[in-house]
């Protein structure tokens, strides 16, 4: 004769409801546990996710290859290992979908009696599918305006709002770079800061060769750096492998020679991301559980008091026909039922809590299943294994002597 | 009138029981040899000054604790090699217990107490409360099912107490000093209950008292010192506890 788990429960439920004060006490511990490991690894998984976004923004299909060796710091123009024509001898081969140059060049802009100091950024068309641009209006410059060093800009929204009167259409009018006059063909959308801050719609684009002739003055077709798009993710190494042999090759590098460049690999910036960011979580989540151990003893604590204080009514328990096991069950239910209430409110109040911080600090939050999973589940396992040795002290008691314990 | 039946075995089959606490190093022996037979639809007073063993027995007896030495046979089963799941169904069908303290739980009803055994006999929902009520009922308190112990007069807790023991149809009650700390008037009344338990019931019923006026209200007299029983005799004439209890309430009510 074992007793049902429902008739138990409703005992187990009627002894913490007998004690109410004492119960939500208790529950206090699992409480702030819960809702403190929800809390964390919300705050842990927003900047995991938030990370993640930008890389993703950035491409994860994408190499990056800066000219100069690896660790050695380069001043942009001050290394003129990667030119234009290497640029387009990826683009040449396989598994390489686009790949576009960069020169940059810091200039004043003018319109009309406004000035803006920006970053122009010389390149081609194919940096519109590497950087995902969009146009709010007119369009981006083309090949033939590249090979034709033109005279053209396409703008981003920062510059815009700088140096136009809002609403006023900046297509077909002119800026000058330097002093010389540009025709504006296209404005791009906003698309926010990067990952390291810097505003992106604070830009100008214009054809690559136009800032190497007009603005920096050279012949050498020397680039700051070049952006490659892989055809698939899986191509990753093997297109790095083949741009790497490709460019020493062409750089005319021996075997005892380093590589005058440096690949950047999108995909591997990924996966540390994502481990370090995962590690953060962890670390936030770990120091959240301490608490909820902390709960869990406090459990013991509790449960351990109710043993000794209901010595007698365990061993009346026992005398109308409970059986150890039925002991046993009982109190392990009353530490599972304390923790499991626990959990829930812990659950209202580490959600609470989440969006409260993502309203004051401004961070981003995720509340996942899987942190409720687990903050839930290791609420229990606290729980039955605190309320275990309280319950197994009870249902050790001999009836004779618990029932004369005074 | 209880009847006591023949069977081919007691009811309660004691053969020299003993019983050693072992206590802090020095060894209590708290039942030296006891042999006593209890058969079906008896009632018997166990007597004897504090710490002559009455509760020891009891416990052995109701299948609480066990026997150092000897041999003891409840219903012709030696219960000594019999699992504790067991033991506690044992406790739950055939035995009821009846507590100088009453023992209920505090923040439960009457009512919930009462129905305590049959939860754990796995009887619940209605059928559990038809039976409580019943119970409640053959005490004489039905209309206080739905209070609570500290809403109770003594009498009227042991009372539960006694209902609790008999919701289960047991074949034994055991009742250690169960008017210990009841006043005359309800010591009778509780004494009365017993008593149509036993007639009405035919349940055989083992009362521990040191009182010797409440010993008159059973059937049979044993008297226990030192660890062993020193007489073992019938009750000439059992006194009605049911007519004592009227004229306690008459007397005080003049
Ligand atoms: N758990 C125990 N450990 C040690 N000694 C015990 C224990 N229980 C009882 N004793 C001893 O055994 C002896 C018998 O005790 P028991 O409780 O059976 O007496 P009793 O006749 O019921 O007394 P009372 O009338 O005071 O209730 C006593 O000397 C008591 O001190
Ligand atoms: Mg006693």
């Amino acid at each position: 004769m074992s007793v049902k788990i429902g008739v138990l429960s409703d005992f187990a439920f009627r002894a913490l409801k007998a004690n109410k004060m004492r119960s939500i006490l208790t529950m206090l511990g699992i409480i702030i546990g819960v809702a403190a490991v929800i809390l964390m690894m919300s705050i842990g998984q927003g900047a995991q996710q938030q990370v993640m976004s930008r890389i993703n923004r950035l491409g994860t299909n994408m190499l990056t290859i800066f000219p100069g060796a690896a660790g050695q710091f380069v001043r942009s123009g001050s290394v003129n290992t990667l030119t234009l024509d290497d640029v387009e001898a990826v683009h040449r081969l396989p598994g390489v979908q686009v790949a576009a140059p960069t020169v940059r060049s810091s200039q004043l802009v003018t319109c009309g009696n406004k000035t803006w100091t920006t970053s122009i950024t010389g390149t081609t068309p194919e940096i519109v599918d590497i950087s995902s641009l969009t146009l709010e209006r007119g369009r981006f410059f083309g090949r033939s305006e590249v090979n034709g060093a033109a005279t053209v800009a396409v703008i981003g929204q920062t510059v815009y709002t700088n140096l136009y009167t809002p609403g006023v259409n900046p297509v077909g009018t002119e800026i000058r770079i330097r002093g010389e006059a540009y025709r504006v063909i296209g404005l791009l959308q906003t698309v926010g800061a990067s990952s390291g801050g810097s505003d992106q719609d604070d830009v100008v684009y214009i054809p690559v060769t136009t800032v190497q002739l007009r603005l920096l003055g050279t012949t050498d077709r020397s680039i700051n750096m070049m952006q490659v798009q892989v055809a698939g993710q899986d191509q990753m190494e093997s297109v790095q492998d083949a741009i790497t042999s490709l460019l020493r090759k062409r750089h005319r590098l021996n075997d005892s020679q380093e590589d005058d460049f440096t690949i950047r690999n999108m995909a591997q910036l990924q996966s540390e991301a994502k481990n370090i960011t995962g590690i953060l979580t962890l670390f936030l989540a770990g120091v959240a559980a301490i608490s909820l151990i902390v709960g869990g003893i406090g459990v013991m604590n509790i449960m351990l008091v109710s043993v000794t204080e209901r010595t007698r009514e365990i061993g009346v328990r026992m005398a109308i026909g409970a059986s150890r096991q039925d002991i046993l069950n009982q109190f392990l239910l009353e530490a599972v039922l304390l923790s499991l209430s626990g959990s829930f409110i812990g659950i209202i109040v580490g959600i609470a809590g989440s969006k409260i911080f993502s309203a004051f600090s401004g961070w981003s939050t995720v509340i996942s299943f899987t942190s409720i999973l687990i903050a839930v589940g290791f609420a229990l396992l606290v729980g039955i294994f605190f309320g275990y040795y309280p319950a197994r002290q009870a249902a050790r008691l001999r009836p004779a002597e618990a029932l004369s314990y005074e | 009138m209880g009847t006591v039946s023949r069977h081919d075995h007691p009811l309660v089959d004691c053969r020299g029981l003993t019983k050693v606490y072992p206590l802090s190093g020095v060894e209590v022996h708290a039942l030296r040899g006891v042999d006593l037979r209890v058969e079906r639809g008896e009632m018997v007073a166990v007597m004897g000054p504090s710490g002559s063993g009455k509760s020891t027995l009891m416990h052995i007896i109701g299948c609480m604790d066990t026997q150092t030495g000897g041999s003891y046979l409840l219903d012709g089963v030696d219960v000594s090699n019999v699992p504790e799941k067991e033991l506690a169904a044992i406790r739950n069908k055939k035995l009821g217990f009846v507590f100088q303290r009453y023992n209920l739980l505090p923040r439960a009803t009457a009512l919930y107490n009462v129905e305590l055994p049959l939860f754990y006999a796995g009887v619940t929902g209605s059928a559990a409360e038809e039976k409580a009520r019943a119970a409640l009922e053959q005490v004489g308190i039905l209309h206080l099912a739905d209070h609570l112990p500290n809403q109770m007069s003594g009498g009227q807790q042991q009372r539960v107490a006694i209902a609790r023991a008999v919701v289960n149809d047991p074949l034994l009650i055991l009742a250690d000093e169960p008017t210990g700390a009841l006043d005359t008037a309800s010591s009778a009344e509780v004494m009365g209950v017993f008593q149509k338990m036993h007639e009405e019931r035919g349940v055989t019923v083992i009362i521990i008292t040191h009182e010797p006026h409440i010993a008159e209200f059973c059937r049979r007299k044993v008297t226990l010192r030192d660890g062993r029983i020193i007489s073992d005799q019938p009750v000439a004439n059992s006194a009605s506890a049911g007519e004592e209890a009227l004229q306690c309430r008459s007397k005080s009510a003049s």
